[in-house]
């Protein structure tokens, strides 16, 4: 029989191999789930992994993967600082919708001006605005103890009320027939975040997002900063011996990722959806958490694993409309990805041994699996 | 075909493709591929399936003469461009973008290839390639208002209403006038859930409703939740939406307004084959056959059945519009003088509520 055994220290080697090994998995489930549903599984994978890339329109779909992923990568940057120092901020999609919303406000307040000026007074505002949400659950934990997932969780849907509101009242275009939603920012020089160079899908907020990533990985690496929050993730009371301060380090992570996920949500309602509508959120916030986590928690690796979902995604559609696969199917797909992740975590932190099957009474075997959690 | 795929290949631009003016049919070898996007699921059993019957109609009708895609769940926003996009890439020469919140997206890929076809359901932006299409909903909502009016015995009925956009508005006023008609103590109770389809929050609206002591429900979404909750709750009556909703006959849903996507989904896809296809806003009722009443069960007495149907006859024969005067918007200010109707133009306006509503739409 396995037993489970922790390992002293978790394998270096393993924590990287693992991802690649739950996208093999996933691809191998994923196989056999599009089997299940009468499809060719290797045309329906090849379809997600190697036509949007490689195949005749990978002109266009390359770019739309780096439309898809600048969001994800800028989000999950912010949120791997907290999630190393146990500061877990579930609602980056709420902040990311107040960044939209407050980004926009600050642009349409000064339509139809025409400057040069405008468009970064927005991104200003909009990762103001991410900020200042991500700091509700960030002091209530600071002040009163309270739980952080729970509350920033919680204001994603206040979030989307407020989106709703906004779309409909205060941020309505007095031009559109009375239709909900903001004017077009995409269609105002002002505002417009466009593509930097046509074709590459590549705009200021995939600049941010590189950018981030570069930051991310001083900070980390560098800074004292990213050493506060691996020593308090990893070890607390080596932290508090060290000098760390906890609400320092609580507030700073919420800072980052509100701060970040607001700048996301300003790149995207100024460029790729162009206007505040009841559907602008689209689940980044959330997708997000699932990147940060496949990437790792760094943020070369984040880098990766956002290139790789947005990949999932457009591929995805493209199964989709090639061979008629169910949106529901899809979603599966993705999810799989982090099952197999959380899955296979368990090798870089456990090792299996083979023990032959126990003599009689020992009670050693039998005990051993729970240990190993 | 090839030219379009080296240009592809070689990471060309969109509008690089749409300066070299791509896909010219094949002459008559190839199929036509007509493409479909969809706000939900196809098994949602409403408004997306209803258009997927169409689409299956268009296949068995044209047989090898299309070919047809489709991509469901398809988000409203910035995801939606992406999706069409890769549905011209694939090759679709006509594309039915079949929710009101893939308008913007369906003018900016329409406008980046001209030689496709696009029609876009209940939006009012239009091109030389982009046609718009509707359905007068509230014509079937002017039947089923009068037989809630009839069928309530609390005087409260209830209208989970998706968005407030002039579509949805119609539906409201046109089932709380008719409703109005045949019981003037009706109340209207309206609860806006700002989405298409989401079982958990229609369903967790009925309740409300119910709760309030609505004992006739409406809905202005596609799933079957409501009908569900209607079903637990007993004694209360809801009415099928987009689709027939058979399945939760004969209560509580006692009648139900079908949207019949087919004949016009045949009738432009025919004629962009014979190469007649021009844009146009469309805009069919029941006397086209685009809105349909679905079965009236035995759960309603047999006069208010007979007065649904002269209705929808009268409807059928355009001699009655369910927006005659005279008509008082809720501020008291008339909106239509006796005998006078509305026009195409004050309806896809519609903006207020009329005389008698509580409650503001939400602005």
């Amino acid at each position: 029989m396995i037993v489970w055994e922790r390992r002293p220290a978790p394998s270096r080697a393993l924590a990287w191999a693992t991802p690649v090994l739950a996208v093999a998995l996933t691809v191998l489930a994923g196989g056999v789930l599009f089997a299940l549903l009468g499809k060719d599984p290797v045309l329906a994978i090849r379809t997600i992994f190697w036509e949007p890339l490689f195949g005749p329109f990978a002109g266009y779909l390359r770019g739309q993967i780096a439309i898809k992923a600048a969001p994800l990568i800028l989000i999950a940057v912010g949120l791997s600082f907290g999630f190393r120092a146990g500061v877990w901020n579930i609602g980056a999609e709420g902040q990311y919708i107040v960044g939209a919303l407050c980004g926009a406000a600050a642009g349409l307040a000064l339509w139809p001006a025409e400057t040069r000026w405008i468009f970064p007074l927005m991104v200003l505002a909009g990762t103001l605005g991410g900020l200042v949400w991500a700091m509700i659950p960030a002091l209530l934990r600071v002040r009163f103890g309270t739980n952080e997932i729970l509350v920033s969780l919680m204001l994603v849907y206040v979030a989307s009320n407020l989106l709703a509101w906004a779309a409909l009242g205060p941020l309505r275009n007095p031009e559109g027939l009375g239709f909900p939603g903001s004017r077009n920012l995409r269609q105002w020089a002002s505002s417009a975040n466009l593509e930097l160079v046509p074709g590459t899908g590549l705009h200021w907020g995939g600049v941010a997002a590189l950018g981030a990533v570069a930051a991310g990985w001083v900070l980390l690496a560098r800074h004292p900063f990213g050493f506060a929050v691996r020593l308090m993730g990893q070890a607390p009371r080596a932290a508090a011996f060290a000098g760390v301060a906890p609400s320092r380090v609580v507030v700073l992570c919420m800072a980052l990722s509100g701060g970040l996920a607001g700048a996301a949500g300003l790149f995207e309602v100024t460029g790729p959806a162009g206007q505040v509508s009841i559907d602008f959120a689209a689940g980044y916030g959330f997708t997000a958490i699932i990147v940060a986590f496949l990437g790792r928690l760094h943020p070369g690796g984040i880098l990766l694993a956002g290139l790789l979902m947005a990949l999932t995604y457009v591929g995805g559609e493209m199964a989709q409309q090639r061979l008629n696969l169910p949106a529901a199917a899809i979603s599966l797909f993705q999810g799989m990805l982090l099952f197999f992740l959380l899955a296979t975590d368990l090798l870089a932190t456990h090792r299996p041994r083979w023990r032959r099957a126990a003599p009689s009474a020992s009670p050693l075997p039998a005990a051993a699996p729970e240990e190993a959690r | 075909m090839l030219t379009r795929r080296r240009l592809l290949a070689t990471g060309a631009t969109t509008a690089t493709l749409a300066a070299a003016g791509l896909p010219v049919r094949a002459q008559g070898t190839e199929p036509l591929t007509v493409g479909f996007i969809y706000v939900g699921p196809i098994g949602d059993g409403g408004w997306t399936y209803q258009h997927d019957q169409g689409r299956l109609a268009v296949e068995e009708h044209f047989g090898d003469r299309v070919r047809t895609v489709y991509q469901e769940s398809v988000p409203e926003g910035a995801d939606a461009e992406r999706a069409i996009t890769q549905m011209v890439l694939g090759g679709a020469g006509l594309i039915f973008t079949t929710s009101f919140g893939f308008m913007d997206a369906t003018v900016n890929v329409a406008q980046q290839f001209p030689d496709v076809k696009f029609e876009h359901a209940t939006g009012y932006k239009r091109l030389d390639n982009l046609a718009t299409y509707d359905a007068r909903f509230y014509e079937g909502r002017a039947v089923i208002g009068t037989i809630a009016g009839r069928m309530t015995r609390s005087n409260k009925i209830g209208y989970i209403a998706s968005y407030p956009i002039p579509e949805v508005i119609q539906g409201i006023n046109s089932a709380f006038l008719h409703a109005r008609k045949v019981n003037p103590d009706v109340e209207m109770v309206v609860i806006w859930v700002y989405t298409w389809f989401d079982p958990a929050k229609e369903a967790d609206a009925a309740q409300a409703m119910i709760e309030q002591g609505v004992d006739v429900i409406m809905q202005h979404t596609d799933s079957t939740a409501p009908q569900a909750a209607a079903q637990a709750a007993g004694n209360v009556f809801t009415f099928g939406q987009a689709s027939d909703m058979a399945a939760f006959k004969p209560v509580p849903r006692i009648a139900s307004i079908i949207d019949n996507w087919a004949p016009y989904y045949i009738e432009r896809v025919g004629a962009v084959l014979d190469g007649t296809w021009e844009s146009h806003a469309h805009w069919g009722g029941i006397p086209e056959g685009e809105v349909e009443i679905g079965e009236i069960t035995e759960a309603v007495p047999d006069e208010v059945r007979a007065e649904a149907e002269a209705m929808i006859e009268a409807i059928r024969n355009r001699e009655y519009h369910p927006f005659t005067g005279p008509i008082n918007k809720q501020d008291g200010t008339p909106w239509l003088a006796e005998g006078e109707v509305a026009t195409d133009e004050q309806l896809i306006s519609m903006n207020f509520y009329v005389e008698g509503m509580t409650g503001q739409i939400p602005s």
